[in-house]
């Protein structure tokens, strides 16, 4: 793939939150959260409702904390609109004139930065995006993911050091998403501070090197992602297991310490598996010299709220 | 003033059925003329009260609710104005741009059509045709500004809106004595009537006390507005 992203920029910026809190009434959307985006591509993870687009929105200037700040290279972002000749936003809400061309939109936006050639500009953001076909349509006659690309496009014509795009990836199908995806990469391979939210961890894993984990509002986890992968999957994990001879497996998947609790039902085996890389090894193993076979092997805990609460139930202890 | 602020906000307005809203009465008020010329003698006393109780005390109030609420409210309501608010532009010039464009539309279609009516019926005689269409173009600055100000305050813009238009502008305005100080049809009245020599036109309200309301209210409509929209919040703020 090609693409001719415009020149790295060479002042890296910092997004800043110190113990920030955004209330509604007695309703905590965000608890507390104290966290630094520094360049490179950042996830913001967590099960919808977690207070994502609360967060992303007072990183964005367009809600005011509560409590705490949210700083953009030690600058108050709230109620300052010169913030945004660092900040490029996509927002999730849909957000674009459908009675204006993907072309006219983005051309607009680089205007409205006051850009020596905002052409130029418009035109390059489109390429970036691969929407430079489509872009004398209206954008009432695009698809979800075209808007969304467009979307993206305006907020980089002005080639900005910050990107915030919240749940940037929903309504794209899997190409276009693969190649937002490499664009986010690349861009924060060059040195910008980029922060994406999703509540999806394979889609935060392909492309962010840091990923913030927010649960109910609170700051579950932070780290790189083979540190928030183990962590998720160091938990106890419950699998429903159905063969060709239950009470044989079970009995020596007991005696392996990588299930700490194995349970015989009329559905199957119910195994909890404290040791999930050993388990999921052993399993496939164990049946083969038993000469047993195996009908179905199932999670029944890997629901996205489980995994993270089990994550808070971690941070909080 | 933003140009590209502003060329945004005349599309939204004026681009397809929409601009209908806005044609709709100023061609009733046009069409009434027209036939009262041609079933013969319109005179002053009836260019005065067509004036006074369509163009001022019905037109104007409606226009100003459709431009004023209209440049702004239905940006907030669909969050198409995070691409305006995103950028490095004063919140307050984006507010000032969008009253603009809303003054513009009701002085074309408020002012503008008033004058043609007028005009239509009865020439210049008295002045009414210049005083009715000065009295809709500042009324109409006020009207803008005021429904500008309740679009970005609240997300029932146009029902709030309808409600002061009708009821306080309408019938309290219109019929209670103390209450017509404050109606901004009635400064619109008090202006015509400074112009105009007809003696058909009575205001109980001084040009004086019309022009500062006036100027306070828009001032004030407008200052708030870009203030709170330096203050404007996405994610659940009711």
């Amino acid at each position: 793939m090609t693409m001719t992203t415009t020149q790295a920029t060479t002042r890296h910026s910092v997004v800043e939150l110190t113990q920030v809190s955004r209330w509604y009434g007695n309703v905590v959307a965000v608890n507390d959260v104290t966290m630094t985006i520094g360049p490179g591509v950042t996830g913001l993870l967590g099960p919808n409702g977690a207070g994502k687009s609360t967060l992303l929105h007072m990183m964005a200037g367009f809600l005011a904390p509560s409590g705490g700040t949210a700083t953009l290279n030690g600058v108050r972002i709230w109620r300052n609109h010169e913030v945004y000749r660092l900040i490029g936003l996509v927002p999730e809400k849909e957000g674009v004139y459908g009675f204006l061309t993907g072309w006219q939109f983005v051309l607009s936006a680089a205007r409205l930065h006051g850009l020596p050639s905002p052409a130029d500009a418009a035109a390059r953001a489109l390429d970036l995006v691969e929407m430079a076909g489509p872009k004398d349509r209206r954008i009432e006659t695009y698809s979800k993911g075209m808007r969304q690309r467009v979307k993206v496009a305006a907020a980089l014509v002005h080639d900005p050091q910050v990107l915030l795009l919240d749940e940037p990836f929903n309504g794209m199908d899997p190409r276009q998403r693969l190649h937002l995806m490499d664009l986010v990469r690349q861009l924060g391979e060059q040195g910008r501070t980029i922060l994406f939210s999703s509540h999806i961890l394979e889609e935060v894993e392909r492309v962010a090197q840091q990923i913030e984990v927010l649960v109910a509002g609170r700051h579950a986890a932070s780290g790189d992602y083979r540190e928030i992968r183990r962590r998720m999957t160091d938990r106890p994990h419950r699998f429903r297991v159905r063969s060709s001879d239950d009470r044989r497996l079970a009995a020596a998947l007991i005696a392996d310490p990588s299930s700490s609790a194995v349970s015989l039902t009329d559905q199957g085996i119910e195994v909890q598996a404290v040791d999930f890389p050993r388990f999921t090894s052993l399993l496939p193993k164990l049946a083969r010299d038993l000469d047993v076979h195996l009908w179905q092997v199932s999670p029944t805990d890997e629901d996205l709220e489980s995994v993270f609460s089990y994550l808070i139930s971690r941070s909080s202890a | 003033m933003n140009a590209v602020v502003a060329e945004i906000t005349y599309r939204a307005m004026l681009g397809r059925k929409r601009i209908w809203l806005l044609a709709l009465l100023p061609a009733a008020l046009i069409g009434m003329a027209a036939l009262l010329r041609l079933i013969g003698g319109p005179d002053e006393h009836t260019a005065v009260i067509l004036m006074e109780k369509f163009s001022i005390g019905t037109m104007l109030p409606l226009l100003g609710l459709i431009a004023g609420t209209g440049v702004i409210a239905p940006e907030i309501e669909d969050g198409t104005i995070i691409h305006l608010l995103s950028k490095p532009i004063s919140r307050p010039v984006i507010a000032l741009t969008k009253f603009v464009v809303a003054v513009s539309l009701v002085a074309v279609f408020g002012a503008l059509s008033t004058f043609v009516a007028a005009f239509l019926l009865i020439r210049d005689e008295s002045g009414v045709a210049y005083g009715f269409s000065l009295g809709a173009l500042l009324g109409g600055v006020a009207y803008a500004a005021v429904f500008m100000l309740v679009g970005v305050l609240t997300r029932h813009a146009v029902t709030v809106g309808v409600i002061y238009a009708l009821v306080w502008e309408g019938l309290v305005g219109g019929y209670v004595p103390g209450a017509r100080t404050f109606s901004i049809q009635q400064w619109a009245t008090s202006i015509a009537d400074q112009i105009s020599s007809s003696p058909f036109l009575t205001s109980d309200v001084s040009l004086g006390f019309a022009i500062s309301a006036m100027v306070v209210v828009t001032v004030g409509s407008l200052v708030w507005a870009g203030q709170r929209l330096r203050s404007l919040s996405l994610t659940g703020d009711e």
